[in-house]
C-alpha cells in the first residue's frame, strides 16, 4: 500500500485532535497547553507541506517556514509571559488568571 | 518503495504515540522530552514527504530553541504539578468527546475530498520535481528571497519583536544593587576628592570625610 496524501493528512489530523484534546485535559497547566498549540501548529505545518508536495507547488513550504517563524515567537512570548506571572503570583494556575478583569 | 512506506509507518506511529504522551504525562518535563520526540518524527516525515529543508529548520528551530526554552522554563518554575493535575480526570470526559467529534470531522472531510480538476496547471511555484537539478533548499531559497522577501522581512521583524518583547518582560531592575558607574568615576575631579587638611600637631587627627564611599571606591 503505497503512502499517498490521505496517510499525511491523517497523521496531521491525529496530532491536531491531540492538541485540541491536550487543552481540555490540563486545563490548568499553562505549560502543556503551550505544548498542545505546538502540537497543533505542528500538525499544520505536516498539512502544508503535505499540500505542497502533492499539488507540486512550492508555496505551501514557504508558508510552513513562516507558521514556524510565528510559532517561535509565540512560544518566547508566551513564555516570558509566564515566568513574569510566576514572579508576581507563585503559581500558574489558569483559572486563577483573572488579574485583568475590570 | 517498501522502505519508505516502513519509515511513515514508524514515523507516523512514534509521533502520534509522542503526541498523547505530551499531553497525558504526569511530569511536564517528560511532556517537553516527549514534544521533541514528536518534532523529531515529524521532521522524518517532512524528509519521506521531500522536504528536506523544511526537516531541519524544524529539528534546529523547534528542537534547539523552542523545546530548550520550554524545558528551561518547565525547570526554573519551582511548580507544585501534582496540585495542577487535580482537576484531570473532571475534563476527561468532555475532552475526549470534543476530541473525538473533531477527530471523525476531520475524517469526513479527508475522505470525501477531491482536487479540482483543473487545478494541476495553477502552481503558483512549481516544486523542483520538474526541475531535477534543482534541490528542495535551493527551490525554496529563490522563492523565498524573490516573490516572498516582503514576507520574510516582516517574519525578520517578527522575531526581533518577540526578542525584544521576551527581553522587555522578563527583565528585572534589582535595588540594592552596587554596579561600577564609569561616568561617576571619570567626572570626579581633585577638588572634590583630595583636600588639605590642617592637622595641629599633638592633638591627633580628626579628619572630616571627603567625599562619598562610592567615590572612594574609584582611587587615585
Amino acid at each position: 500500500m503505497a503512502v499517498g496524501l490521505a496517510h499525511y493528512l491523517t497523521v496531521a489530523g491525529i496530532l491536531f485532535t491531540l492538541g485540541v484534546f491536550g487543552i481540555f485535559l490540563n486545563r490548568k497547566n499553562v505549560i502543556i497547553i503551550m505544548m498542545s498549540i505546538e502540537l497543533m501548529l505542528l500538525a499544520v505545518n505536516i498539512n502544508f507541506v503535505a499540500f505542497s508536495v502533492v499539488l507540486g507547488d512550492l508555496v505551501g513550504q514557504v508558508f510552513a517556514m513562516f507558521v514556524l517563524t510565528v510559532a517561535a515567537a509565540e512560544a518566547a512570548i508566551g513564555l516570558a509571559i509566564l515566568v513574569v506571572y510566576f514572579r508576581n503570583r507563585g503559581t500558574i494556575e489558569v483559572e486563577d488568571i483573572h488579574m485583568m478583569r475590570g | 518503495m517498501i522502505l519508505q512506506t516502513i519509515m511513515f509507518y514508524l514515523f507516523a506511529v512514534v509521533a502520534v504515540a509522542s503526541g498523547v504522551m505530551v499531553v497525558s504525562a504526569k511530569n511536564p518535563v517528560h511532556s517537553v522530552l516527549f514534544l521533541i520526540l514528536a518534532f523529531f518524527n515529524s521532521a522524518g516525515l517532512f524528509v519521506l514527504l521531500g522536504a528536506e529543508f523544511l526537516a531541519m529548520i524544524l529539528v534546529i528551530v523547534y528542537v534547539g530553541a523552542v523545546a530548550v526554552l520550554f524545558l528551561f522554563v518547565v525547570m526554573m518554575l519551582d511548580i507544585d504539578f501534582a496540585e495542577l493535575r487535580s482537576g484531570f480526570m473532571r475534563y476527561l470526559p468532555i475532552g475526549a468527546l470534543i476530541g473525538f467529534i473533531l477527530l471523525a470531522e476531520l475524517m469526513l472531510v479527508f475522505g470525501s475530498w477531491a482536487i479540482a480538476p483543473g487545478v494541476a496547471g495553477l502552481e503558483a511555484a512549481p516544486l523542483p520535481a520538474n526541475a531535477p537539478a534543482l534541490t528542495n533548499t535551493r527551490a525554496l531559497g529563490d522563492l523565498l528571497y524573490t516573490r516572498y522577501i516582503f514576507a520574510f522581512q516582516a517574519a525578520g521583524l517578527i522575531l526581533l519583536v518577540a526578542m525584544i518583547g521576551a527581553i522587555v518582560l522578563t527583565l528585572r531592575q534589582r535595588v540594592g544593587v552596587r554596579r561600577q558607574s564609569i561616568s561617576q568615576q571619570l567626572a570626579r575631579t581633585r577638588a572634590e576628592t583630595i583636600a588639605v587638611v590642617n592637622v595641629p600637631l599633638g592633638s591627633g587627627a580628626a579628619m572630616e570625610q571627603v567625599g562619598g564611599p562610592q567615590a572612594r571606591g574609584a582611587g587615585e
